[in-house]
């Protein structure tokens, strides 16, 4: 491990971070791709941006690797400005989206690439070749062609061949995108443990959310060239702070409505379809609110939800069953379109179509946002 | 009239079905490869005896290894064919990578038509626009004498440079084309790969891009080193009497001598110097013939 001295004076937070954005923007043309954009990474975490495709998470990853120059801000690793060091002298290692292995190489040989660029010698490579494919499950596989091995296991070579290298942080570019379901569940557990096993700093980019929040430490959300918010995957499901990172993190019912005043509990709001609201949030006219599908609480009879402001009723109108994240479709007087969260271990667990049925929610479950 | 079986009739049906539809093929190949190959070969194994009489014998192959002029200018040949092969590898191997891998998807097609428009003029034309550029009252040696770096006109004609200059221009169509067809393959992010594991420019290109490229290499080569070899216009035209180029010993002794046998002797040795020369490069780099046919 190479220590980097603090006899560089950066920013404040430059300091203790293995990674940090200063005000970073990139312009292409005319176009504005990443809008002074400024976080910093603590050495071992497991840091993801999450953003719809186009938000500029993948140029903001270019340009910490160093594929890209931004038009103005600093990029900093630990406390150092790597704005003059060229992509192929910044302690950072990048997985691709395509994971990018050298086809006409064996395992070996591309893991052993980026020694043999340092200089390492043939010996110590060979060892470390050894302990890296050893520690992410691949021992013996140094001679195996690359082009002859499942996606897993692909995903693995592409990552010893970062970590054997000791780097002060690795790039993540959606490497899991290209699996099958099944695999990609798998490897998100695995991914999260080499990770702490290594307690290497991980920068992960990814449009999936799920991704984001089972494996990240911290979050960032990202739309637009800018981050909405920063935070535990905790704190952006539970306390969105703006309208997108409500809409996009997580499953919610998303309504428009306006503001009628503030009540005993919370911010009165009424919907466009009649029904009247107390939620959490701010805002007066027009506003958006989200309420998760699994915020609401179900009852046979409208009566049980006695403590809950937010009580209505109405009718099943389709039953989606999906095992534990089966929802209920609910038509209700004054709701367009309502979706709830079916518990399978509950009473309800057998409701049919057309049945009656009573919901309600806690004003803190529904937020609002100036729309 | 007896018929016959009816299996037997099938059977000969797919087989006359089989004949026609490979008949075009075994035709080409045997009017038109195999059997002037033949004719070449038994008029190179006859020796004349007496006027208008030949007898079997390794006369014209013993005169070709006897005569110094003659296995001279083979060997000359060879040796600037693969110079000339070595050349074109060189200018046009970053010229093919920028167009497979850095220009914009507009200037792509462009850049191909700029490599291909020269190829429109018949090769006696470009090799005359040589001519013009390189003689002494040509354009080079008037821009000398302008600019004031040569005192009288200079002639730049008629030596081995301006041989080589000439075939390598001719040639780097035929390297550039698969050359960038092998490299449009290559996903951009395995260079980029290369660069972010620290990997230098020099390492990159030896490690990851010439090895993709590897087929394209092969296949260009192989197709430059063919038409060098076999080239006939480019080295009288601009090498003069200092050409010297084997296929002109052939045109001689089948044209000017009238003398058949050697001539087919000559062409026989052309043919091996190619094959063996192929072979070489393929075993050199450990490609094969047919993967190197499909790449190019």
């Amino acid at each position: 491990m190479t220590l980097v001295g603090n006899g560089v004076r950066g920013d404040f937070m430059s300091d203790s971070a293995d990674l940090a954005l200063l005000s970073v923007v990139k312009e292409f043309g005319a176009h504005r791709a990443v809008d002074s954009v400024t976080f910093d990474v603590a050495p071992g975490e497991f840091f993801s941006i999450l953003g719809p495709s186009g938000c500029g998470k993948t140029t903001l990853m270019r340009m910490i690797a160093g594929f890209e120059h931004p038009t103005s801000g600093d990029i900093r690793i630990r406390g150092k400005s790597m704005l003059a060091v060229p992509a192929n002298k910044r302690p950072v290692n990048m997985v691709f989206q395509s994971l990018a292995l050298f086809p006409m190489m064996s395992v070996g040989e591309n893991v052993g690439y980026g020694l043999a660029c340092a200089g390492v010698d043939k010996i110590e490579a060979g060892q470390r070749i050894t302990r890296i494919l050893d520690r992410v499950g691949l021992a013996g596989f140094e001679d195996r062609p690359v082009t002859k091995l499942s996606g897993g296991q692909r995903q693995r070579v592409a990552i010893a061949r970062c970590l054997v290298l000791e780097p002060t942080l690795v790039l993540l570019d959606e490497p899991l995108g290209a699996l099958d379901l099944k695999l990609r569940e798998h490897m998100k557990l695995e991914l999260k443990q080499l990770q702490a096993a290594f307690n290497t700093t991980f920068l992960y980019i990814t449009h999936d959310q799920s991704e984001a929040l089972v494996m990240s430490d911290r979050v960032a959300v990202m739309n637009k060239g800018r981050f909405e918010q920063v935070g535990s995957p905790r704190e952006l499901y539970h306390n969105p702070l703006t309208s997108f990172v409500a809409g996009f993190v997580g499953d919610a019912n998303v309504w428009n409505g306006s503001t009628f005043g503030a009540q005993a509990t919370g911010l009165g709001i009424k919907l466009s379809t009649g029904a009247a609201l107390v939620g959490a949030g701010s805002g007066s006219g027009a506003v958006s609110a989200y309420l998760r599908p699994e915020a609401i609480a179900l009852a046979a009879v409208p009566g049980e939800l006695s403590s809950l402001p937010n009580r209505f009723a109405g009718t099943v109108s389709t039953v989606l069953f999906d095992g534990a994240a089966s929802t209920l479709v609910i038509k209700a007087e004054g709701f367009p379109h309502l979706r709830a969260t079916l518990p399978q271990a509950g009473p309800l667990a057998g409701i049919m179509a057309g049945a009656p049925i009573g919901f309600g929610f806690a004003p803190e479950a529904l937020k609002i946002f100036p729309a | 009239m007896t018929a016959l079986p009816s299996s037997e009739r099938s059977l000969f049906a797919e087989k006359l079905g089989l004949f026609l539809l490979l008949a075009p093929a075994v035709l080409w190949l045997g009017v038109l490869v195999i059997l002037p190959h033949v004719e070449i070969a038994v008029l190179s194994f006859s020796e004349r005896i007496a006027p208008r009489v030949y007898a079997f014998g390794f006369g014209n192959y013993l005169e070709f290894l006897g005569e110094p002029i003659y296995w001279r200018t083979f060997a000359r040949t060879a040796f600037l064919s693969i110079l000339v092969t070595l050349i074109t590898l060189v200018i046009s191997f970053p010229v093919a990578l920028y167009i497979a891998k850095f220009a914009s998807g507009k200037s792509k097609p462009l850049l191909f038509l700029m490599c291909l428009i020269p190829f429109w003029a018949s090769e006696l034309v470009r090799t005359l626009g040589w001519m013009m550029m390189l003689r002494e009252t040509g354009v080079l040696s008037f821009l000398l004498q302008k600019a004031g770096l040569a005192s009288g006109p200079v002639e730049m004609l008629y030596n081995d440079a301006s041989v080589v200059l000439g075939l390598v221009y001719g040639g780097m169509l035929f390297m550039i084309v698969p050359l960038t067809n092998a490299l449009e393959s290559l996903e951009t992010a395995q260079i980029e790969a290369g660069y972010d594991l620290g990997g230098s420019h020099l390492t990159v290109l030896r490690r990851i891009i010439i090895p993709h490229a590897m087929p394209g290499i092969v296949a260009g080569s192989i197709v430059v080193f063919m038409l060098t070899v076999g080239n006939f216009v480019t080295p009288v035209m601009l090498g003069g009497k200092n050409g010297l180029w084997f296929t002109e010993q052939i045109y001689s002794q089948f044209i000017t001598r009238f003398n058949w046998p050697q001539g087919s002797a000559f062409g026989f040795m052309l043919l091996l110097l190619s094959t063996v020369i192929v072979w070489l490069g393929l075993r050199l780099t450990g490609q094969g013939f047919a993967e190197t046919l499909r790449k190019a």
